[in-house]
């Protein structure tokens, strides 16, 4: 566990080297950044190990599915040429979320019971050519004496089947593009 | 062994009593020429000082040949790349000295893009009796001329001027870190990151590089931090060199093996050479990494003949050294004129020395403190652990500001040079 803690301090620490290095005089050092990496690339090997070890253990907390809006303007904020170090700053924003699912999904359900009935609910972006579509459950409650209400299924089902993944899947398949799924085990790697 | 010490500043008087030191006058290279006469040092500031021995003197016989400056400037400007948007710092990388074939001195500096070859004349006489301007300069009115003369050579107080006399340019995409003279006297070679140049020296643009070689290395396929040394270059890569030889081709490789019980996240870092120098009688190889000095065998490539530690209580302290970025520190390493003696700097001002037939080290401070003219240098010792006694320092005492990265022995004697930050210390062996 505290080589764990150690990896990810000396990945931070070599993140901010690496953009520092960008800024100082005389441009990039190609030696230095080329050591800078390594050190990155095996205190991130260790970490992805120690993880992986740790991966025997019950069923971590749903992954929170951020808002794609945010992830696209981290994305083109920076360069291409540091397409490396994009990754890990991915995987650095996805930690600190991860790191407190609990208190997200409390905060969550919390939001949920006070939210008064003038204030919009909070729904999933719909994206283009989706169409919301409320519960068809009902037929299936009959007896249950339940109130429709409280079924609050906010299912978002593509119109045209194939064209367009829910925001969530896609996601997932983005950040599979980018080659660090391996690195976060909460992700289910499909 | 028993030091005499003899100080020389190349700050001005004035900046003696400031603890502070300005970034430009950092010295990044320093250099003996090749009979020790004279020593040149480039700072980052873009600036060369070159010191003169003085001539011994019956007079005064215990003022044995110090080193007075004997030249001073400016040799590369700041300059910027508008297609990169890049700062091209004026740093001084290398100075290395041609061999003197008359009168006047000839150097190559370089800093990351550019070399110059400079030329340092005396000039003691001048011609006075022109006829068209009079002494001050300015021009007669050709109608008061009324006799011709000839201009006659007068004595004058010594000028010594430097003029650029080459510049060679646009080879290099990435940083020159070594320059070297082939002993042809007619080419030199600059190296940056992946890729050697050969130029002659009379050749300025690029038509005259005749021989370009870009590395790779074949294990790895990762690019080669390459090096150059007297007449011969090198590509030192973590343990990997090479040396190419011209113009045989000769291409070595030497490679120590890596012991598996000591990786841990930098030992990338630690084993990346950052200096390699062959011995005077060209039979030996030295290579500095961050904590160690390795004597090799040319003959030999798979393992070092003598390892030295030049600061193995840093091995425990690799974490923060990597975070105050001093684990990227590039040290030099020198050979005494006869390869008995190695010499490399440290931290908190030291620099150590290693006797290859005594095996005795001895460690060394250059301070001001400690550095009067004519005193014997005390030799230092770091406390490791446990007690310490009186004059020993301890680890967490030393201070990682004060590194030497940069030292260089006079080809014959028992003279150093030791650049420790802006100051330049010169140390003579003791007169009896």
């Amino acid at each position: 566990m505290e080589v764990n803690i150690e990896a990810r301090r000396i990945l931070a620490v070599s993140i901010s080297k690496l953009y520092a290095s960008r800024t100082q005089r005389g441009g990039l050092r190609l030696h230095r950044s080329l050591l800078l990496s390594l050190v990155m690339k095996s205190a991130r090997d260790i970490y992805h190990s120690s993880r992986e070890s740790e991966a025997s253990s019950p069923v971590l907390p749903e992954p929170q599915p951020e808002p794609l809006s945010d992830r696209n303007s981290s994305e083109t904020a920076t360069e291409e040429s540091d397409s490396k170090v994009d990754d890990y700053d991915f995987d650095i924003v996805e930690e600190k979320e991860n790191l407190s699912p609990a208190r997200q999904s409390r905060k969550r359900r919390g939001k949920a019971s006070a939210a008064p009935d003038f204030l919009p609910s909070k729904r999933a972006r719909l994206e283009p050519g989706e169409e919301r579509y409320d519960a068809p459950l009902a037929s299936c409650r009959v007896g249950a004496g339940e109130s429709l209400a409280t079924l609050s299924l906010n299912q978002v089902i593509p119109t045209s089947p194939g064209k367009q993944l829910p925001s969530a899947c896609r996601f997932l398949r983005i950040r599979k593009e980018f080659g660090i799924t391996s690195f976060l085990p909460n992700m289910i790697s499909p | 062994m028993e030091e005499e010490s003899d100080t020389r500043k190349i700050n001005n008087s004035f900046l003696r009593d400031h603890n502070y030191a300005t970034e430009a006058d950092i010295i990044s290279t320093v250099e003996f020429n090749s009979t020790g006469e004279l020593l040149a040092t480039g700072d980052k500031g873009g600036r060369v000082v070159v010191f003169q021995r003085e001539q011994e003197s019956k007079t005064q016989p215990h003022r044995r040949g110090e080193y007075n400056v004997y030249s001073t400037f400016q040799s590369h400007e700041p300059e910027f790349d508008y297609l990169k948007s890049l700062e091209i710092e004026e740093k001084i990388n290398k100075i290395k000295w041609l061999p003197q074939q008359n009168a006047a001195y000839f150097l190559l500096s370089t800093n990351d893009k550019t070399v110059k070859l400079w030329k340092i004349s005396e000039r003691d006489k001048r011609p006075e009796g022109y006829n068209l301007k009079d002494e001050d300069g300015r021009f007669r009115d050709p109608s008061t001329i009324t006799t011709l003369r000839v201009p006659v050579l007068q004595p004058m107080d010594l000028m010594v001027e430097a003029t650029a006399r080459r510049v060679f340019s646009n080879a290099h995409t990435y940083h020159i870190n070594s320059i070297s003279v082939n002993s042809d006297l007619q080419t030199f070679i600059s190296t940056d990151d992946l890729r050697v140049n050969l130029w002659n020296l009379e050749i300025t643009d690029r038509q005259g590089l005749t021989h370009t070689h870009t590395h790779t290395h074949p294990h790895t396929h990762r690019c080669i931090y390459t090096y150059t040394l007297p007449l011969i270059p090198k590509h030192p890569f973590h343990r990997h060199i090479y040396a190419h030889r011209n113009p045989t081709g000769l291409i070595c490789d030497f490679e120590e093996p890596e012991d598996p019980s000591t990786r841990s996240f930098f030992s990338e870092i630690i084993s990346s050479i950052s200096d390699v120098k062959f011995s005077h009688n060209g039979r030996y190889l030295m290579t500095r990494d961050y904590l160690t000095v390795k004597v090799w065998d040319l003959q030999m490539e798979n393992k070092p003949l003598e390892t030295y530690q030049v600061h193995d209580y840093l091995r425990g302290k690799l974490c923060s050294l990597y975070e105050n970025d001093c684990i990227f520190d590039k040290f030099e390493c020198v050979w005494n004129g006869s390869d008995s003696v190695i010499m490399t700097g440290s931290y908190n001002n030291f620099f150590r020395m290693f006797d290859r037939n005594t095996k005795r080290d001895v460690t060394l401070e250059a301070s001001r403190e400690n550095s009067k003219p004519r005193a014997i240098l005390k030799p230092r010792k770091v406390c490791v652990g446990g007690k310490r006694r009186k004059d020993e320092i301890s680890v967490d005492s030393l201070d990682f500001s004060k590194k030497i990265l940069h030292t260089t022995w006079h080809p014959h004697e028992n003279i150093i040079a030791v650049a420790a930050t802006n100051n330049l210390y010169i140390f003579q062996d003791k007169v009896n």
